[in-house]
């Protein structure tokens, strides 16, 4: 275990070992820590890709709608809707989801990972209702930026512009307003992909889904302290590689961003 | 559309057919596999009589029946007891089963170097002997009324010499069933031993899950994804399940004793008034209503009501809160003394410790409560014995034993006790077996080195179908041998 060593040495052998792929073992059930995690990652990174796909595809459209129909009864009811979303604990929402399509209508699982080896459809099944619980909430957050960014670049002089060129408004929307006002909304999105990896323990243990927010929760209780310790390392650093994933994303989305080096 | 609606009918389960496989729940999850290893409960309700057997067996009513020994003698001295064993017993991996696996067995829980959680089960084997390779005999030190009893419980089952050291994460017995893979923190799966001496199990496979949340528990059930919880851990919602045809609701019983633990290494817990005060302090009755939603028997001693040579001692310490202040008050404890209540996960402890420390505050007790997971209870409490009184189950059968042990969690030292359990050891007479039982309660109940409080319930709810599943738990198992499902 090296502890005759000073502990900036341990601690640097650690680094190192870590930085080679060698997690150590878990005290709990002495296995390797990295198999654990990789079995666990199976459950919570598509978990995690199946909330943020269902997030988007449901803000984006509806806080565009939102922001073109603004002041008429379908904003105010969208309005309404998303803030009791951004009210509602994504747990809570989980709870009558299962009440609902687990429990009343049996057509989803209420807990556990049926696993891949089932076929994708068995998988997906066991997860759509968690991402569902997960992907609400943070819909309802999503949608409400979208509306506003859309909103801000609906009052510029370039989409005045080009209605005023003939483009109609559905038009400039699309192809003016929207693009323009992505850089909120993607800034968003990425912040909610580091919570969605990390933040899903309760999500997981509303539903029993064997994953890195369950492990995380389940290696705190055990004080299984070398499995926390990985764990908060990767996912700090996947953390990192996402906010670094955005910012490339916004010079793809902003032009201008590409070139200021240049300018 | 129509290719819409193929797609929602592919996440639909597949329609009802012949079942022939179980997924059962669970709260707790096993550390490991290895029965012989250590003292989790969760351990045996995953491998007992379904991986692992040993020469004999306890089945669903707490008798003894022969499992890897066909038949037994015991000598006239009640000292020699010869097994004659199954000849066509095999192991998972392929290792045969004989005397020699016996041999290594017992002289390997027995050993002084042994991590067996149930060590002085052994300690009266003087040796395991082979005279030839279907034959085993075991010559006790003493007479030792339970040594078949014992010799059921899952620390004794027979491990193969070849697979000692790796039946913590790959359990390899002689059972109906095989380990197939475990899925940390999530579950484990076992499929039908085809190679089974005995009548093969009729499940072709089986799936434990563990599910820690009382609410995603009952969902579970409801929905269909688990067949059977046989430790229910959401006893509020057992009306539901009743009103609904499609589960059997169960409620049996243990071998569970719920205690108080006292440490009796500690102060003030060293005095017998203290110890006696808290049990007149305690509403036993109430503890049962509140916490048990009234499942439960109340309980005056280490012993189960129904076992042999019970004696009711219920009625030792009725709830007499003025009697504790006096006596807390006779022993110098001043009103507002704070006591630590260490609290294991489950709810006859976390939501017992609530109940108990109102009471207490009755007496002028205040009582911290400090809940904890397994793993750091195991550690700070039943191997530091570092901690002040902590709410437990004791769940193995027939343990009055264990307070005649050199030093246990509760350190409690009698040499009175010890004198009369060596006695009731060596008494071969039923009825003088059955007077020093009584006397061995009484003794206890007089002493309170722990606070008695109830019988813990067996709350199982399974699918109507079901059939073969064990009402009672004599011993901690989910015995699946003879499970199956109705058409």
């Amino acid at each position: 275990m090296g502890f005759d060593q000073p502990p900036f040495w341990r601690y640097l052998a650690w680094v190192g070992r870590f930085a080679l792929g060698d997690l150590g073992t878990s005290y709990t059930y002495s296995v390797p820590v990295s198999e654990l995690i990789g079995e666990r990652a199976g459950v919570s990174i598509p978990l995690a890709l199946m909330a943020i796909t269902l997030s988007t595809a449901i803000a984006i459209p509806v806080g565009v709608a939102a922001a073109a129909w603004r002041g008429r009864p379908a904003d105010a009811g969208i309005m309404g809707v998303t803030q009791i979303g951004v009210a509602m604990p994504n747990f809570w929402l989980g709870i009558l989801l299962v009440l609902l399509f687990s429990v009343r209508l049996a057509w989803f699982p209420a807990s556990g990972f049926a696993g891949w080896g089932g076929g994708v459809l068995q998988g997906l099944r066991s997860l759509l209702l968690p991402a569902l619980a997960l992907a609400l909430p943070q819909a309802a957050i999503l949608s409400r930026v979208t509306r506003s960014a859309v909103l801000e670049t609906l009052g510029e002089d370039y989409v005045r512009t080009a209605r005023a060129k003939g483009l109609g408004p559905a038009a400039a929307l699309w192809r003016h307003a929207v693009p323009n006002a992505l850089i909120p909304v993607v800034t968003i999105l990425g912040l909610q992909f580091s919570f969605l990896l990390a933040g899903t323990v309760i999500i997981e243990n509303v539903f029993t889904l064997p994953g890195l927010g369950r492990l995380m929760f389940q290696a705190i209780a055990q004080r299984d302290l070398i499995v926390v310790q990985d764990l908060v390392v990767l996912l700090a650093g996947s953390v990192i590689v996402v906010n670094f994933a955005v910012d490339l994303l916004y010079a793809a989305l902003d032009p201008r961003l590409r070139h200021r080096g240049a300018a | 559309m129509r290719r819409i609606l193929a797609a929602a009918l592919l996440l639909l389960p597949a329609g009802a057919h012949a079942k022939d496989t179980l997924s059962v729940g669970m709260v707790l999850e096993p550390p490991h596999l290895d029965v012989t290893a250590g003292a989790a409960a969760a351990i045996r309700e995953v491998t007992y009589a379904n991986i692992y057997e040993g020469l004999t067996r306890i089945d669903a009513k707490g008798d003894i029946k022969p499992a890897l020994a066909e038949s037994w003698t015991v000598s006239p001295d009640g000292k020699t007891y010869t097994f004659k064993l199954r000849a066509n017993a095999v192991f998972h991996d392929g290792t045969k089963f004989d005397c020699g696996v016996v041999k290594f067995s017992y002289d390997r829980a027995a050993a002084a170097d042994s991590v067996n959680a149930q060590k002085p089960l052994f300690a009266a084997i003087a040796k395991t002997e082979c005279p030839d390779p279907q034959t085993t005999v075991v010559t006790l030190s003493q007479p030792t009324a339970s040594f078949l009893f014992n010799m059921g419980w899952g620390d004794a089952v027979m491990i193969s010499p070849k697979s000692a050291a790796t039946n913590k994460t790959n359990p390899v017995g002689t059972g109906p069933f095989r380990f197939k893979a475990w899925a940390k923190g999530d579950r484990v799966e076992l499929v039908r031993n085809p190679d089974y001496w005995g009548e093969k199990a009729k499940l072709s496979a089986v799936t434990f899950r563990f599910v820690a949340d009382p609410t995603a528990a009952t969902a579970a059930m409801l929905a269909g994804d688990l067949d059977a919880f046989p430790l229910f851990p959401a006893p509020e919602a057992l009306d539901q399940f009743k009103a609904d045809k499609r589960f059997t609701v169960d409620v049996g019983s243990t071998a569970g004793k719920i205690i108080m633990s006292l440490n009796e290494a500690k102060k003030p817990f060293d005095d017998l008034r203290v110890r006696r005060a808290l049990a007149y302090a305690i509403d036993r009755k109430q503890y049962i209503d509140g916490v048990l939603s009234g499942f439960g028997e109340p309980i005056g001693s280490h012993y189960m009501p129904g076992d042999a040579g019970y004696v009711d001692l219920v009625g030792a310490y009725p709830y007499e809160p003025a009697r504790a202040r006096a006596l807390l008050a006779e022993a110098g404890i001043k009103p507002g003394f704070a006591m630590t209540i260490t609290l294991p996960p489950p709810g006859y402890a976390r939501k017992g410790g609530e109940v108990i420390a109102a009471m207490l505050e009755q007496v002028g007790i205040t009582a911290k409560l400090a809940p904890m997971e397994w793993a750091q209870w195991l550690d700070i409490v039943f191997k530091q014995y570092n901690y002040d009184a902590t709410l437990i189950a004791h769940v193995e059968p027939r343990d009055l034993g264990i307070y005649a042990r050199e030093s246990y969690y509760y350190n409690y030292k009698n040499p009175e006790y010890r004198a009369l359990y060596e006695k009731y050891l060596a008494a071969t007479e039923p009825a003088a077996q059955a007077d020093l039982l009584g006397q061995l309660q009484r003794k206890l109940s007089a002493d309170e080195p722990n606070v008695f409080l109830s019988t813990l319930p067996k709350i199982g709810v399974w699918n109507a179908k079901l059939r073969g599943m064990w009402e009672n738990a004599p011993v901690p198992a989910n015995d699946l041998t003879s499970v199956y499902w109705a058409e």
